[in-house]
């Protein structure tokens, strides 16, 4: 493993009293790609803002390479960030927007011009040196505030929300490139989404958030496969949540029917949350089947269909199938130890 | 035939509007003694015009007041406008309401309020006084001028300033003077424009015998009619003429920029009577 | 940063307007007395005189009549403009603000010549054998004077209030049945109230309180509301009944304002702009 680059220790922040982030520890290594994930408001912009020197922290500490840099102005940080909305500046033009960090340090003019070619050909953008930002599209805009971050060689890139303004198609373009710049160019970068596709697609590592605290740091597998509580599991990916309770080790009821389960360690009779994900559920005649109920809906999503699937104690399940059954039919469902996951009630 | 109504409607408000000026203008070149007569084409008031040494030490400190007033505005203003823009609650409010206070009085009230402060202080009445008292008057306009230009930035911008190297001071002037520059020189052409145009204030914050354009004409027009305020009204027309047909391409190509950008539509920019036809 | 911007305006902005303000109010509620001064609402007192309160009123009414003609005349250029009748809208509106740009005094001095005993319009009128028109030095004259200074000050917030007015509003009120006067009334003319409002607000406050127009256009002895203040500050020298009908005036106008802002409703948030 790397050396750790970053790191927060015990972190809060508040606004007018409101807990924006609440005793926070997070460790960065070295080149690696890690993605804040969360609602809006959860916290993970005010982290990125932290540690790019935009905000201070209320109490705990912020370390670079071991040396604490809690008050240290931006502007005397060896990260740079990637805005929303690109925050290009209109009065320059592409060129000078990229080397703008550059003037500033007063690089002798042909290290400059050297460094800016170079940041134009890595984004895809040569001959582009004279437009005015103003006139370029959105992911064109989106390269050029990559590239002038880029260019000052930062030891983190700090990326809050990129390719939030960009559409469907583009976005998808930009995930790619921006992981292969990652990988190349071997920088670190956190970055900040409310997209679980993206956070699952692009990071190494995934730190989920919610309410100012961090639910879950892992890879993404983990994080999809073993989703620590509810609300992670809700949050990446579409989930059936259902009230359970422990009868005993890898047992547990739930939908008026006792299921055997992968999980121990629970108090006996102790109500837990119960998360089956909608495509691990499978279709079965309903004579054979623990979990009986009629279709109410059924949408064609493409790859598969997506069923509702009223059961008969009152439960709704959200089934992916390619397999369809049409609404008003009774149906089983089945289900595996495998793919049922226990996890503590959140609140009571 | 409705359209020719209409359009014959704003013909006939125009022909209102225009009348005076063109009267003025046409009288500028008349050589008769009885004004209601063509007497022939003439320049002689033009040049009694430049021999009148009461005019043109007025038309001098016009120009200076006008100038110098403007500028100083425009930093105060600017640098107002910034604070302004940064601060937040009811500080900002009670700002706003106190900065809209001279722009809603009636003029005549801001220039006695200001007369008393100059006999209150005991400052001497002349260039001091009605370099003031116009600084003060033009500051909102300036302010108003540059509020919205500030409230269009994204508001990342500073902060992408300091990522990139930037001190505060130098975030400032590097990036956010130059992204606002339109508003500040609008600011100023205002200012200029209205320190210029200014009678009731000059007229009661001036002293020692120091008189603008607007006194001059005024004290003239008193004693009846003048040819040579003629002539002076038909070179400030033109001169006003062509500062705003500079102003006006300013602005179309300013707007025609914002819109290649596909930047958000200007919002909140404040609804100045002069500027209102861009 | 921010006290580095914003102090230097606060400095200025309480020494030139809030410090101004105050000593206006002082004279307004002071007198003098043998040793200094005492406070007293002796000014106000003698505001509501007879000869004075004809002044006002004579203010209030001329300052009324010019609004509402200028009303009159600018709500249907305004419409016009902001209309289809002319294909190159900037430029007539353009054409409509150049004459504001010329200095006011100048614009007021011209009507002298128009108006004047053997001036433009005597002169067309005896061309054509039409008897004189002696309106100089009259109430009318000061009328047209207003009139014509602040007619801009009404088309101007109606126009753009109304340009801004989305078409499909208007198709949708004719698509759902309303004639051509019925869209007016119904749609178009309740949308233009917040620059009617502004409008009016922006003639009838210059208009209560010029002191120019009325001095060059209505003659030495013709006396508004402007000139009384006028005269106690430069001529009299009587500060505190000046700064008293000041401060008249600026209840007046807030009263106005307020009248003005309960008709166009909550939806704008800045009295003027």
């Amino acid at each position: 493993m790397s050396e750790i680059i970053v790191q927060l220790k015990g972190v809060s922040k508040y606004y007018d009293d409101t807990p924006a982030l609440t005793d926070v520890d997070l460790y960065i290594r070295k080149n690696e790609f890690v993605t804040l994930l969360g609602p809006s408001g959860c916290g993970k912009t005010t982290m990125l803002r932290l540690i790019g020197g935009f905000e201070k922290p209320d109490s705990g500490t912020i370390t670079f390479k071991g040396e604490d840099i809690s008050n240290v102005p931006s502007h005397k940080r060896r990260v740079n960030t990637v805005f929303q909305r690109y925050a290009l500046f209109s009065h320059l033009n592409v060129f000078e927007n990229i080397a703008f960090g550059l003037r500033i340090k007063k690089m002798k003019e042909p290290v400059i011009q050297e460094k800016v070619a170079h940041m134009l050909k890595l984004v895809n953008l040569e001959g582009y040196e004279k437009r005015d930002v103003n006139s370029l599209s959105g992911g064109q805009q989106q390269r050029v505030a990559i590239a002038r971050a880029l260019v000052n060689e930062p030891e983190v890139l700090l990326l809050d929300e990129p390719l939030a303004a960009l559409d469907l198609k583009l976005r998808k373009e930009m995930q790619h490139e921006l992981k292969n710049m990652q990988r190349q160019l071997g920088i670190t970068f956190l970055y900040v989404t409310h997209d679980q596709e993206e956070a699952l697609s692009m990071s190494d590592t995934v730190v989920v958030m919610k309410e100012g605290e961090i639910q879950q740091i892992g890879t993404p597998e983990k994080i999809y496969n073993e989703p620590i509580n509810a609300f992670v599991a809700d949050f990446i990916g579409e989930s059936n949540i259902v009230d359970g309770i422990m009868r005993q080790d890898y047992l547990v009821e739930f939908a008026g029917n006792t299921f055997d389960c992968a999980d121990a360690g629970f108090d006996q009779d102790e109500p837990v949350d119960v998360v089956i994900r909608p495509e691990d559920l499978t279709l079965m005649p309903p004579d054979r089947a623990k979990i009986r109920g009629q279709v109410r809906s059924v949408n064609f999503l493409g790859v598969h269909w997506e069923m509702i699937v009223d059961g008969s104690d009152g439960t709704s399940w959200l089934v992916h199938s390619t397999l369809m059954e049409p609404v008003g039919t009774t149906i089983g469902l089945g289900l595996e130890p495998m793919d049922i996951h226990i996890m503590k009630k959140v609140r009571a | 035939m409705v359209r020719h109504l209409k359009r014959s409607y704003i013909y006939l408000i125009f022909a209102f509007l225009y009348m005076p000026i063109a009267v003025l203008m046409v009288y500028s070149f008349n050589d008769a003694r009885s004004r209601g007569m063509w007497g022939g084409f003439t320049l002689r008031w033009y040049v009694e015009l430049f021999q009148d040494r009461t005019i043109m030490h007025s038309l001098y400190a016009t120009l200076i007041i006008g100038a110098s007033s403007a500028v100083l505005a425009t930093i105060i203003g600017t640098m107002a406008a910034i604070g302004i823009h940064n601060s937040k609650g009811p500080a900002k409010k009670v700002i706003m309401n106190v900065t809209y206070l001279p722009v809603l009085n009636p003029e005549i009230v801001t220039a006695i309020s200001l007369m008393l402060l100059f006999v209150f202080t005991r400052v001497r009445f002349g260039y001091l006084t009605l370099l003031l008292s116009h600084i003060s008057f033009n500051v909102p306009y300036v302010i108003l001028s540059v509020l919205p230009k500030l409230r269009q930035l994204n508001k990342h911008l500073y902060e992408a300033a300091l990522d990139l190297g930037c001190t505060p001071l130098q975030a400032l002037w590097k990036v956010i003077i130059p992204e606002i520059m339109p508003g500040i020189v609008t600011g100023l052409l205002l200012a200029f424009t209205l320190s210029i145009d200014d009678f009731v204030i000059s007229f009661f914050t001036t002293g020692s015998g120091v008189s603008t354009l607007s006194i001059t004409v005024y004290s003239m027009a008193r004693r009846g009619i003048n040819p040579k305020i003629n002539a002076l009204s038909t070179i400030m027309f033109t001169f006003v003429l062509a500062l705003l047909i500079v102003v006006n391409v300013r602005q179309a190509r300013e707007e025609r920029k914002e819109r290649n950008g596909k930047r958000a539509p200007k919002k909140d920019s404040p609804y100045d009577p002069k500027f209102g036809s861009a | 940063m921010r006290r580095f911007t914003l102090t230097p305006y606060l400095v200025w902005m309480v020494l030139f307007t809030v410090v101004p303000m105050l000593l206006v109010l002082y004279y307004a509620f002071s007198v003098p007395t043998a040793g200094g001064t005492t406070w007293s609402l002796e000014n106000f007192s003698r505001f509501f005189e007879p000869i004075y309160l004809r002044v006002f009123l004579r203010s209030l009414s001329l300052a009324v009549i010019s609004t509402a003609i200028c009303l009159l005349l600018g709500y249907p250029a305004a419409m016009i403009m902001a209309g289809s009748a002319f294909k190159r809208k900037n430029v007539v509106m353009l054409l409509f603000v150049v004459p504001m740009w010329m200095n006011f005094l100048l614009r007021t001095y011209a009507w002298l010549t128009i108006l004047e005993r053997s001036g433009f319009i005597n002169s067309v009128l005896a061309f054509l054998n039409l008897p004189r028109l002696n309106i100089l030095y009259t109430d009318k004259a000061v009328i047209l004077g207003m009139v014509y200074n602040f007619l801009p000050f009404m088309v101007l917030p109606i126009y753009s209030v109304l340009s801004k007015i989305d078409k499909g509003v208007v198709e949708a009120a004719g698509d759902l049945g309303a004639n051509p006067l019925q869209v007016f009334i119904k749609v178009i003319l309740p949308l233009s109230m917040p620059g009617v409002v502004s409008g009016i607000t922006m003639v009838f406050m210059p208009a209560m309180t010029t002191f120019v127009i009325s001095r060059l256009l209505g003659g030495g002895q013709f006396t508004l509301i402007g000139n009384l203040i006028e005269q106690q500050f430069l001529v009299v020298g009587d500060w505190g009944f000046g700064s008293a009908i000041s401060v008249v005036m600026i209840v007046v106008i807030l009263l106005s304002m307020a009248v003005m802002s309960f008709f166009e409703g909550p939806e704008r948030d800045v009295a003027l702009w």
